[in-house]
């Protein structure tokens, strides 16, 4: 039971990393990103990428399995995926914003997310990979709880982001404009707020973000490519769940998806833990489609 | 028949059991809207629940009705009926990418449930030995492959023209109205959120059809015959054909699926044997790309919608 609880805390925190950068380029862009996982995978490969080129130039630092490089490879990675979504924002989304059909651009980003699984495939191959051999010891918490140092390490990472975020966007000029995006698009637009920086950095920041998510991701468990496409139900519904566009209610969503997939496997057999997301997310759409806290954009017509 | 001939036959069997499927997205985004990305989903329960309705009684499995195959195709696709009511009654009345979002996710349950529920579907292993409707009838397999390819075609030609003559009618009419404008649609009285739905059953229903008479052709199910991928292959086939258009998506399934078997069989000769799982990417990067660029630079797609409204004011 409290091994589960631990486990889905872990997991639920990685996937409120992803779900907070789909919540704002579908509360701040309006359409619904079925590639923004892809973007989770794209960072935690180009951060082993990295690591493959610097090395370990400094060993881990006790207790964990990592040490600066991997945070310096993060970061580069950071930089190189909020390139790639600025990229295919530019490629295939700006042409395709002019459809009067705006699910066209849904659309787009679903060929958008198997073009970049597969270019992940073609170029790291399908095998299971880690940042680090090393081995860690499992340390015992309470009684019938082991938590690995990385775990503990992921939990604390996910807390300074959600809050800098909260800070960030309550306090900054830049994160004032983005929420002002979110809930009117034309009365930030005649206030002179220039939509385009605005939409640059809701990218950037998604991209951050699920790289992140992704490093975290492969630190805790492995990286493959798929590691995106079995992301993209959890995040939806982490999305959903707190509200489109409601920060704080994708981590809410984010945990309770993530628990709720720890506790399932308790009862129901572990071949349908995936399926777990989208049973939370009929139950949502049925009962509240606003999300829990009612987000910016709100699911109702 | 020589290998080719026999070849011919069997790819244009499959080519037009996905046309099927292909007609019914057509419906569903083509004249309404509707974006279902959980094709494969109702594909695979047409497939499954024909193929549980209509194999024979056997231990450890539930089902083994041995139904006859017209009543297990039908059983099939009222079951994709249901799962696409499910799904519908959740999101129809909500924002479209919701739709989107949830038929995502039935198709990746109904994937787990083929794989896990064993007792039902028979697991990794599939359902092997199924019945073949009428092959008694015919001496050779060769000679029973003519018969169902002009089965297929039958049906596909039949589904074609209910749907032409469909979209032709009033109805069909206040599906492009829907899609067009919404409140317009609204306050000529129509009732948007129930012409979704009744669109959305209507063309999982169609995808059900295909999954029973992919089935009643192959006589086995496998759950490698619905990966997440036939989804995006299906998409392709929509909008290369052009979506709005059944006959662009009869072409766009053919051409699609065309293409598709030549690059697989041309990166299985080409590639060296240790580069081939590189090929399979290679290959649905393909699709990749011809869904992206064609949503950019040609959407109307290789036919395309024919303009109605301009009729009288041209």
């Amino acid at each position: 039971m409290l091994q589960a609880l631990a486990d889905g805390i872990l997991s639920g925190s990685i996937i409120a990393l992803g779900a907070i950068g789909l919540t704002l380029t579908m509360g701040i862009l309006r359409f619904a990103n079925f590639a923004h996982a892809e973007l989770v995978t794209w960072g935690a490969y180009m951060a082993l990428a990295v690591l493959g080129l610097t090395g370990a130039f400094l060993g881990p630092i006790a207790p964990f399995s990592f040490g600066i490089p991997l945070i310096f490879a993060t970061l580069v990675a950071a930089v190189l995926t909020s390139l790639l979504a600025l990229a295919i924002d530019w490629l295939v989304y700006r042409p395709l914003r002019q459809h009067t059909n705006h699910l066209t651009i849904v659309f787009g980003s679903f060929g958008v997310s198997l073009l970049v699984r597969m270019v992940i495939l073609l170029i790291f191959g399908g095998a299971a990979q880690y940042y680090s051999r090393t081995l860690q010891i499992a340390v015992p918490v309470l009684p019938g709880m082991r938590i690995l140092p990385d775990q503990l390490f992921t939990l604390g990472i996910t807390a300074i982001i959600v809050v800098g975020l909260h800070f960030f966007l309550q306090k900054t000029r830049l994160g004032l404009a983005m929420r002002a995006l979110a809930e009117n698009p034309e009365l930030a637009r005649v206030n002179g707020l220039d939509t385009r920086v605005v939409v640059r950095w809701t990218w950037v920041i998604g991209a951050s973000l699920a790289t992140v998510a992704g490093v975290l991701y492969g630190l805790t468990v492995q990286l493959r490519p798929e590691i995106g496409f079995h992301l993209i139900l959890p995040l939806f519904a982490a999305v959903i769940l707190g509200g489109v566009g409601n920060v704080f209610g994708a981590v809410i969503g984010g945990l309770i998806v993530g628990l709720a997939e720890s506790f399932a496997v308790l009862i129901v057999p572990a071949g349908y833990k995936m399926a777990v997301p989208f049973i939370i997310l009929l139950a949502v759409l049925y009962l509240r489609p606003t999300g829990i806290f009612a987000g910016s954009v709100g699911g109702a017509k | 028949m020589s290998g080719f001939a026999a070849y011919l036959v069997f790819f244009l069997i499959v080519a037009l059991t996905y046309s099927i499927v292909t007609m019914g997205l057509n419906l569903q985004w083509g004249y309404t809207g509707l974006f279902n990305a959980g094709v494969v989903g109702f594909f695979a329960i047409g497939a499954y629940g024909t193929a549980v309705l209509v194999g024979p009684d056997r231990a450890q499995l539930i089902g083994g009705f041995g139904l006859p195959f017209p009543v297990a195709v039908i059983g099939g696709m009222v079951l994709a009926a249901l799962a696409a009511l499910i799904v519908g009654l959740a999101t129809l009345r909500l924002r479209e990418e919701y739709l989107a979002i949830a038929t995502f996710g039935i198709a990746i349950s109904i994937q787990l449930v083929a794989l896990n529920f064993e007792a039902l579907t028979g697991g990794a292993q599939g359902l092997v030995g199924l019945p073949r409707p009428l092959f008694e009838l015919f001496g050779s397999p060769g000679a029973y492959n003519m018969f169902y390819l002009c089965f297929v075609a039958v049906i596909a030609i039949l589904v074609y023209v209910a749907l032409e003559v469909a979209v032709r009618s009033p109805w069909g009419r206040m599906l492009k109205a829907v899609r067009e404008d919404e409140t317009a649609a609204r306050s000529l009285g129509k009732n948007p959120a129930a012409i979704r739905l009744q669109v959305f059953v209507l063309g999982c229903t169609l995808m059900g059809l295909a999954g029973g008479l992919y089935v009643g052709f192959i006589g086995y199910v496998s759950p490698l015959d619905f990966l997440p991928i036939l989804t995006f292959q299906i998409w392709a086939m929509l909008i290369v054909g052009g979506s709005g258009n059944n006959l662009g998506a009869i072409v766009g399934a053919v051409g699609v699926w065309g293409l598709w078997t030549m690059s697989g069989l041309g990166i299985s000769r080409l590639l060296p044997v240790a580069y081939q799982s590189q090929g399979g990417a290679i290959q649905v990067i393909l699709i990749g790309l011809l869904i992206v660029l064609t949503l950019i630079f040609r959407p109307r797609g290789l036919i395309g919608e024919t303009e109605a409204v301009s009729r009288h004011t041209r």
